[in-house]
C-alpha cells in the first residue's frame, strides 16, 4: 500500500539529522499556524497563490529562493564546521549524513536558490523593461512556479521522511545506481530536479515569447535593456540545455526503477554517457545562472554611474557569444575521462575562448564607471565586489582549462574554490544587487542602505576567508567532499574557511535585519515617484509597486535608455487625454493544483507508491485538459478604473516632486 | 488594490494566438533535443548487446513498414483536417480527426505488438544497454503518440462543443505541429534504428 515507506524512514540515525527534521517540521507548523492565526488564508489564495500577475509570481519565486538560500547555507556551514574539527577525528557528522549534506547543498543552491531567484527577478522586471503588461503566458508562469515549488518541497521533505541523495549534486553513476545506492535518496534528487527542470523549460519558453512578441512600439531588439538581452540568452539556454538534464536523470531513473542498463557497470551500460549528458546541460547551466546577473550588473553600473552603458552593442554581442560558446565546452568537466589529447585540447581552447567575451564585458563595465558620477548604493557595491572577485575566479578557470593542469587539480578543493568563486560573485551577488536595486519597484519602499552595505562587506570578506584557503588546500592535495582527514597541515586552512562561513552567516543576518528595519521604517522610505534612483530604463516609469497593468498607455521607445531619454525630453510623465480599457489575465488556482499533484507524483514515485503516482498523473492530465477548455481567461479593467488609479499616481508624482 | 473581481470573462486579444504558436514551436525545439539526445544515446549503445540479441534478429522490415505507413497516412489525414478547418467545415474536421486518431491508434497497437514479441523472446529493456536504449527511444516516441491521441480526443470534443472559433482553431494548429513533428521523429527512428540493422 505504501511502497517502501515505513516508520524506518524517520531520521533517527543521527541526532543532527533528527534536529534538522524537527526544525523543519516546527517551522512548517509555525508558518501554517501564523497564517491561520491571522486569518490570512483567503488573502494568500486570492491575492498571491492564484494570481497570474507576473510581479506577484516573481515575488513568490524570490521568496522561495531566499528560504532555500537559508537552508543551503545551513548545509554549507555544517560542512565547514565538520571539516574544521575532523582532523584525526570523526567530527560530529557521520559520513552517511555528511554525504547527504554536500549533495543537498549543491542541489539546493543551483536548482532551488539560484534558479528561482533569477526567474523571480526576470518575472518582476523584464516585462516592465520592454513596456509590456504581462508575460506572454501568465498561466504557464504560475504552473512553472508550482512545479519549482514542488521540487523544492521534495528536497525539504527528504530531511524529514527518508534521506537525501549521497551521490553529490551531480549524481554520477555507478554510485548513484541502484546497486550501490538502493535507498530513496537518489530518487528524491532525481524527481526534485525533474519537476523543477520542467518548470524551468516552460519559464524559458515564456520569457522568449514575451521578449520577441511583447515589446513596446519602437523597442527594437537593439534598444532592449541589457537585462532583457541576458534574459533572452539565458532563456534560450534553458530550452536548449535543460532537455539534456531531463534525459540524463530520466535514464538514471529507468536504470534504478526498471533495471535498465544505461549507466550500469555490466550488461552494456556506459556510465560516461551520463557524465556527457549531465554536463551538456551543466555547462550551459552555469551561464543560465550568470548571464541574468551580468544583465543586472549592466543596469546597476549604468544607473549608479549616471552614464549610458559603455559599449552597449559589444555587451549584447558578448552575451550572445557566451550563450553560443557555452555549448562547446562541456567536456572540460571531465578531462580526466581519458579522451584523446586532441579532444581535450579542443575543449580546453574553447573554454579559454569564453574568457574573451567575458573580458569584453568587464572592460565595458569599467569604462561605464570611468568619469561617471558614482553613487555607492549597496547594489553598486555588490557590482564592484563582483568585478574584482569574478576576475580572480576567471583566472583560476583559465588555469583549470589547461588539461594537464586539470589532471592535477581535478576534484580537489581548488575546483570547489573555483566554481564558488564564479557563482557567488557571478550569480548570487548579482541577484542580491538586483534585490536591493529593484526592491522599491516590487514593494513601494526602499531598503535600508546601511544594513545593505554591512551585508555586502560581511559577504565579501566572508567569501575570501572561506574560499581562498580552499585554493591553497587544493594545491596541498585535499580532495573535495572529505568527511575527515589525517593531514595536520590542512586544519588551519579549514578553520579559516569555517571562520569565513561565520562571517557570511553574519552577512545573512544583516540581510534579514535590513529587511525587518526597512519594513519597520517603510513610511519614511516610500517611493512615491516609482523612480528612486533616477533610473534609465522603462521599469522606473511605472509606479512602485506597479499597477496590475504596469502601463496605462504603452510607451513609445526611441533609445536604449528609453526612460532616461523620455525624462530628458520632458515627456516621461505626460498625462494622457483619455484612457482605454485593458485586458488582464484572470486568477486561477490551476497552477497550484498542478504543483500539488506534481509533488504527490514525485513523492509517490520516490517511495514506489504506484497507485498514488498514477492517481497524481491522472490529476495532472485532468487539470491540464480542464484548463484547455477555458477560452475566456481574461477580464476587462474599465478605463474609468484606470483613470482613478492613474490620478492617484499623478498625485504621488507631484508629492515626490517628479513633475 | 481590488480590481473588478466580478468582471466578465473575456477572450484574449488576437495576437495571443500567434504568441501561443511561437511558444509551441519553442517547446517542439526543446522536445526535439530530447529526441536528439536519445538518438545519440542509442547510437552510443547500439553495439552494447551484452551477448543478447541485436537489431538484426529482432526487427522485421515488413512490420516497421506497416507502422510507417500508418503514421505517415495519419499525417496526411491530419492535413485534410486542417484543410477542413480552413474551409470552416466542423463535421469534416471531426471526421478527419477521427480518422487520424484511428491511424495513430493502429500505429501504437503495432508498436505494442512489437514490444510484446520482443519481451516474449527475452529481449526486454533489462537485457542489455542496446535494448534499454531501443525501448526508451522508441517508447518515448510511442508515449508522445499516446499524448497526441489524447490531444486529438480532446480536440474532437472541443470542436463538437465549441465549434471552430479562434481559440479552438489555434489549438488545432498546435496539435498539427505536434502530430507532424512526431512523423519527422519517426522517420528518424526508421532511418537510424531499423534500417541500419536490416540492410
Amino acid at each position: 500500500m505504501l511502497g517502501r515507506l515505513s516508520t524506518d524512514a524517520l531520521p533517527f540515525y543521527s541526532w543532527v539529522a533528527l534536529s534538522g527534521a524537527v526544525i523543519t517540521v516546527v517551522t512548517f507548523i509555525a508558518v501554517i499556524g501564523l497564517i491561520t492565526r491571522f486569518g490570512k488564508w483567503g488573502y494568500l489564495w486570492r491575492e498571491w497563490l492564484t494570481s497570474l500577475d507576473h510581479k506577484r509570481i516573481g515575488i513568490m519565486y524570490v521568496l522561495l529562493a531566499l528560504v532555500m538560500l537559508l537552508r543551503g547555507f545551513v548545509d554549507a556551514a555544517m560542512m565547514r564546521a565538520q571539516q574544521a574539527v575532523a582532523h584525526n577525528s570523526d567530527g560530529y557528522l557521520p559520513p552517511e549524513h555528511f554525504d547527504q549534506i554536500f549533495s543537498s547543498h549543491g542541489t539546493i543552491m543551483v536548482f532551488f536558490m539560484a534558479m528561482p531567484f533569477l526567474t523571480g527577478l526576470i518575472n518582476i522586471i523584464m516585462p516592465q523593461q520592454i513596456g509590456a503588461r504581462d508575460v506572454a503566458f501568465p498561466f504557464l508562469n504560475s504552473a512553472s512556479l508550482g512545479l519549482t515549488a514542488a521540487g523544492a518541497g521534495l528536497v525539504l521533505i527528504s530531511l524529514v521522511i527518508g534521506r537525501f541523495s549521497t551521490a553529490g549534486w551531480t549524481g554520477y553513476p555507478p554510485y548513484s545506481g541502484v546497486t550501490t545506492n538502493p535507498g530513496v535518496g537518489v530518487d528524491y534528487w532525481i524527481w526534485a530536479i525533474q519537476l523543477s527542470g520542467i518548470g524551468t523549460t516552460l519559464s524559458g519558453i515564456n520569457f522568449i515569447v514575451t521578449i520577441l512578441k511583447r515589446r513596446a512600439p519602437g523597442m527594437t531588439l537593439l534598444r532592449m535593456p541589457l537585462f532583457c538581452w541576458t534574459t533572452l540568452a539565458s532563456s534560450t539556454l534553458m530550452i536548449f540545455a535543460f532537455p539534456a538534464l531531463t534525459v540524463a536523470t530520466a535514464l538514471l531513473a529507468l536504470d534504478r526503477v526498471f533495471g535498465m542498463h544505461f549507466f550500469t557497470n555490466a550488461d552494456g551500460g556506459n556510465l560516461m554517457n551520463y557524465i556527457n549528458l549531465f554536463w551538456i546541460w551543466g555547462h550551459p547551466e552555469v551561464y543560465i545562472l550568470i548571464l541574468p546577473a551580468f544583465g543586472i550588473y549592466s543596469q546597476v553600473v549604468a544607473n549608479f554611474s549616471a552614464k549610458s552603458l559603455f559599449g552597449y552593442k559589444s555587451l549584447v554581442f558578448a552575451t550572445m557569444a557566451i550563450a553560443l560558446l557555452s555549448f562547446t565546452v562541456w567536456l572540460h568537466h571531465f578531462f580526466t575521462m581519458g579522451a584523446s589529447a586532441n579532444v581535450n585540447a579542443f575543449f580546453g581552447i574553447a573554454t579559454m575562448v569564453i574568457a574573451v567575451p567575458t573580458g569584453v564585458k568587464v572592460f565595458d563595465w569599467l569604462l561605464t564607471m570611468f568619469r561617471g558620477r558614482i553613487t555607492f548604493h549597496p547594489a553598486m557595491l555588490w557590482t564592484l565586489g563582483f568585478i574584482v572577485t569574478f576576475v580572480i575566479g576567471g583566472m583560476t578557470g583559465v588555469l583549470l582549462a589547461l588539461p594537464p593542469a586539470d589532471y592535477l587539480m581535478h576534484n580537489s578543493t581548488f575546483l570547489v574554490a573555483h566554481f564558488h568563486n564564479m557563482l557567488i560573485p557571478g550569480a548570487l551577488f548579482g541577484y542580491l544587487a538586483g534585490y536591493m536595486y529593484w526592491f522599491p519597484k516590487a514593494f513601494g519602499f526602499t531598503l535600508d542602505q546601511r544594513w545593505g552595505k554591512r551585508a555586502f562587506w560581511c559577504w565579501i570578506i566572508g567569501f575570501y576567508l572561506a574560499f581562498m584557503p580552499l585554493y591553497a588546500l587544493g594545491f596541498m592535495g585535499m580532495a573535495r567532499r572529505m568527511e575527515h582527514y589525517e593531514i595536520a597541515a590542512w586544519q588551519p586552512f579549514l578553520v579559516t574557511a569555517a571562520l569565513g562561513a561565520t562571517v557570511i552567516a553574519i552577512g545573512l543576518a544583516c540581510l534579514a535585519i535590513q529587511l525587518l528595519v526597512s519594513i519597520r521604517n517603510r513610511a519614511n522610505n516610500r517611493d512615491l515617484t516609482g523612480d528612486p534612483w533616477d533610473g534609465r530604463t522603462l521599469e522606473w516609469l511605472t509606479t512602485s509597486p506597479p499597477a496590475p497593468y504596469n502601463f496605462a498607455l504603452i510607451p513609445h521607445v526611441h533609445h536604449f535608455d528609453a526612460f532616461h531619454e523620455m525624462k530628458l525630453r520632458g515627456v516621461a510623465y505626460t498625462r494622457p487625454t483619455r484612457y482605454e480599457d485593458i485586458l488582464l489575465p484572470r486568477n486561477t488556482g490551476a497552477g497550484v493544483v498542478l504543483g500539488g499533484f506534481a509533488f504527490i507524483f514525485g513523492f509517490a514515485v520516490v517511495w514506489h507508491i504506484w497507485w498514488a503516482a498514477i492517481a497524481a498523473l491522472v490529476g495532472i492530465l485532468v487539470t491540464v485538459i480542464a484548463r484547455s477548455f477555458c477560452d475566456r481567461i481574461e477580464f476587462l479593467v474599465p478605463a474609468s478604473e484606470i483613470e482613478e488609479i492613474e490620478n492617484r499616481r499623478f498625485l504621488n508624482l507631484s508629492k515626490g516632486n517628479a513633475l | 488594490m481590488r480590481l473588478a473581481t466580478g468582471a466578465a470573462s473575456l477572450l484574449p486579444e488576437p495576437e495571443a494566438y500567434e504568441q501561443r504558436a511561437l511558444g509551441f514551436w519553442l517547446y517542439l525545439m526543446s522536445d526535439a533535443i530530447i529526441f536528439a539526445l536519445l538518438f545519440a544515446t542509442y547510437l552510443v549503445m547500439v553495439d552494447n548487446t551484452a551477448g543478447g540479441p541485436g537489431g538484426q534478429s529482432l526487427f522485421h522490415l515488413a512490420h516497421t513498414f506497416g507502422e510507417t505507413l500508418l503514421l505517415l497516412t495519419s499525417s496526411l489525414t491530419f492535413g485534410l483536417a486542417s484543410l477542413a478547418l480552413d474551409a470552416g467545415s466542423r463535421s469534416k474536421v471531426i471526421a478527419w480527426l477521427a480518422v487520424t486518431f484511428l491511424f495513430g491508434l493502429g500505429f501504437l497497437a503495432m508498436e505494442l505488438f512489437e514490444f510484446r514479441d520482443m519481451l516474449a523472446v527475452g529481449a526486454g529493456p533489462q537485457r542489455s544497454g542496446f535494448l534499454s536504449a531501443f525501448f526508451t527511444l522508441v517508447g518515448t516516441h510511442g508515449l508522445h503518440v499516446s499524448a497526441g491521441l489524447l490531444f486529438i480526443l480532446v480536440m474532437i470534443c472541443q470542436v463538437a462543443v465549441k465549434g471552430l472559433a479562434a481559440p479552438v482553431a489555434s489549438r488545432l494548429l498546435r496539435l498539427g505541429f505536434f502530430w507532424h513533428f512526431l512523423d519527422i521523429v519517426w522517420i528518424g527512428i526508421f532511418s537510424v534504428v531499423y534500417l541500419p540493422a536490416l540492410l
